[in-house]
């Protein structure tokens, strides 16, 4: 269509100057849009169009002035000869070198060299200064550093009202999880309110437990099942046995039923070996020793009392209060009595009588910990009231080797499973003692404060780096040790057999000595008494006692000279052995106490 | 003169030494109990080691000096004594 727009003009104006003038816009054509057409198009749906939103760049190139490289070398064949001289001609260069020998200068720095330089030859000639010593002995570490233990984490009890954690278990693969169990073992003192979960900790993660175990009774005991590590067993506090697989979740997977479980809080359970993997044992302080089958666990399988007089009666039982069991010894085991006895049993034995082989008695208190020496097992240790005791199964009366007697109580304690003569020890008062038996044995080796509060459990990791002690206020604490605590010495399995097969020995000849003694006063006695049955008319009650008086006091009188004489000498007094003191001797010590210089200690001290 | 003979024949007839040899400081050997080449290759070699080894001893404690270098090898030693001017060499193989 077209659009036109006409104007007009007079022909008088034609060639005038322009004039230009403002004027508001005309709309001159309007054509409105008509629907119509747009039949005429197809619409395009959908639209494939490429937009795009980014910087514009644009791309050149240049090319630089060339710069030139050459790789030249020097070969250097003869030295530096002034120019005069020509090196190809032999005479100039003899020549040359005839001068340089006359210049004084030469002359003297060659004196000056020459001694040096013999000075060294000979040295050379001498010896031969490279020599590798000591090249054909293995490569000793000397353990210069001392040793030291360091604390890695602090796993603190996530609970309000805190409870003390009474046993650790590490995890049995990889050693990177730790079982503790939290419960409040005085009598009936337990707070209102105080939960009844037990953790499973993360090393990683200190800060939350990763699994919460939830029994309807706290645990006194918790362990992994070295051949499953998703299982755990526990003893509860009320006298039953429980079982958990934590795939399956936070609470118990199996429990035994009250009627058939123990009748006091359990302290020792522990697997065994077994083809299934499933069965266990636990001891409480009812006197009881149960074997179970975690499939099975509405009944135990095998009940033993722990009656030394071998009548199975309950009543005379003693308390169970620590267990050991040796997978390389799978009969025999072992139970520490709250009594301070500790009882060695055969589990293969025909009948229940038969079950208890023999008692080995020393402490004052009940044994808390009990364990074998993982590389000597027929030595074990025993830690309870003030010490800890290490005993040989073949020496009954006493045990071969003690710790002195110390301030705090004895909680826990461990052998190292890699080095044979190290143990650990916690006490009362929070520390933590490591005992090296071949490099001191008067004195913990290494003697730590870890908290302010009790400690009263102690388990080792497998690699015998890590230890993880628990408290009363329901911290565990994970330490270190330095590595010379936790490498095998040089020699010290052949130093500790010989230091324990030594200390057996003269345990042995003491307790004959004993026996001997026995013997003789028995005879003594028995002699006595037929000599008064014999003068019984002659002598009479009053005589019989006055007589007794009159030895009493000679014993006494004596013994006071004796002790005025030697303080007078101001001699030390040789330690006396009190065991081999006859009773009356030991009676006037006992009254001639004033007297004592107070330097003999009623106690032996391990001999080194 | 006659004691610089004296010694270098002293030196040369320990018991383990191969050779001895003085080298200047460019590099030039003055006496040789080697053949030529063997005693140019050690002079311009050990002239640099020497050099080197006297900077680095220097550059460490100004207040330092070089004065000896032994070189220990598998088949034999040498040793080398610096001065300002002049470079004793000594090669030894040691008794083992």
């Amino acid at each position: 269509m077209e659009i036109v727009y006409v104007y007009v003009k007079k022909r008088s104006e034609f060639g005038k100057q322009c004039n230009f003038s403002d004027r508001q816009a005309e709309l001159n054509i309007d054509i409105p849009p008509n629907p119509e057409l747009a039949k005429q198009f197809v619409e395009r749906n959908p639209v494939d169009t490429g937009i795009q939103c980014s910087t514009s760049m644009s791309e050149h190139e240049a090319n630089t002035e060339r710069f030139e490289m050459e790789t030249r070398g020097v070969n250097h064949i003869e030295g530096g000869w002034p120019k005069d001289v020509n090196p190809l001609e032999l005479e100039q260069t003899i020549r040359f070198r005839k001068k340089v020998e006359k210049d004084e200068n030469y002359i003297n720095t060659i004196m000056q060299l020459g001694s040096v330089m013999e000075h060294c030859i000979k040295q050379n000639n001498a010896i031969d200064i490279y020599q590798e010593y000591f090249d054909d002995e293995d490569a000793v570490e000397v353990m210069e550093e001392a040793p030291s233990a360091k604390t890695i984490n602090v796993f603190r009890d996530p609970q309000e009202i805190k409870r003390p954690a009474t046993h650790i278990s590490w995890h049995p693969d990889g050693n990177r999880k730790l079982a503790v169990a939290y419960s409040c073992l005085n009598f009936q003192r337990a707070p209102e309110g105080m939960s009844n979960e037990s953790y499973i900790w993360d090393l990683e993660n200190p800060n939350r437990p990763e699994i919460a175990l939830k029994p309807s009774s706290p645990l006194v005991t918790l362990e992994y099942n070295p051949k499953d590590s998703h299982v755990l067993l526990a003893g509860c506090y009320n006298g039953q046995i429980a079982c958990w697989d934590t795939r399956k979740g936070s609470l118990v997977a199996e429990l035994s039923t009250i009627e058939f479980s123990h009748r006091d809080p359990v302290y020792g359970t522990i697997w065994l070996q077994s083809k299934t993997g499933t069965e266990c044992f636990s001891a409480s302080t009812d006197g009881q020793v149960m074997w179970w089958d975690v499939r099975k666990m509405t009944e135990p399988t095998e009940v033993v009392i722990m009656d030394i007089t071998r009548n199975e009666r309950l009543e005379h039982a003693l308390g169970a209060i620590s267990l050991e069991f040796e997978s390389t010894l799978p009969t025999k085991f072992m139970v520490g009595t709250e009594q301070g006895i500790v009882i060695s049993c055969n589990r293969k034995a025909k009948t229940s009588a038969e079950k208890i082989v023999c008692t080995f008695s020393g402490h004052h208190g009940p044994i808390y910990a009990l364990q074998r020496n993982p590389f000597y097992p027929k030595n074990f240790l025993t830690v309870g009231d003030w010490t800890a005791r290490i005993w040989s199964e073949d020496s009954r009366e006493s045990s071969i080797m003690w710790t002195k007697y110390h301030m705090a109580y004895l909680t826990d304690g461990a052998w190292s499973p890699v080095r044979p003569a190290v143990f650990f020890t916690t006490k009362m008062d929070g520390t933590l003692d490591i005992w090296d038996f071949v490099f001191k044995q008067c004195d913990p080796a290494l003697s730590l404060k870890v908290c302010d509060e009790a400690l009263f459990c102690l388990r080792l990791q497998d690699n015998g780096c890590f230890i993880a002690c628990g408290s009363q206020l329901g911290t565990t604490t994970l330490l270190e040790v330095s590595s010379g605590l936790c490498t095998l010495q040089r020699n010290e399995k052949n130093t500790v057999s010989s230091m324990f097969e030594r200390e057996t020995r003269r345990e042995k000849i003491l307790e004959a000595r004993h026996r001997e003694m026995r013997l003789k006063e028995k005879g003594k006695a028995e002699g006595k008494d037929d000599d008064l049955r014999e003068g019984e008319p002659a002598l009479n009650l009053e005589e019989l006692v006055t007589k007794a008086e009159e030895e009493f006091f000679d014993v006494i009188f004596t013994e006071l000279k004796k002790r005025e004489a030697e303080a007078m000498k101001q001699k030390p007094k040789p330690l006396k052995q009190p065991s081999l003191e006859t009773e009356e001797e030991v009676e006037g010590e006992e009254e001639g106490a004033e007297e004592r210089d107070g330097e003999e200690s009623p106690t032996l001290e391990g001999q080194p | 003169m006659a004691e610089v003979e004296e010694t270098l024949k002293r030196i040369q007839s320990h018991k383990g030494v191969i050779g001895t040899m003085v080298v200047n400081a460019e590099g030039i050997p003055i006496r040789t109990t080697l053949d030529n080449s063997t005693t140019v290759q050690y002079a311009g070699l050990l002239h640099q080691l020497t050099v080197k080894a006297k900077s680095t001893v220097r550059d460490i404690d100004p207040q330092n000096d070089l004065t000896f270098l032994r070189i220990r090898s598998k088949k034999h030693e040498i040793m080398v004594a610096p001065d300002k001017e002049y470079l004793l060499i000594v090669i030894q193989n040691p008794c083992e």
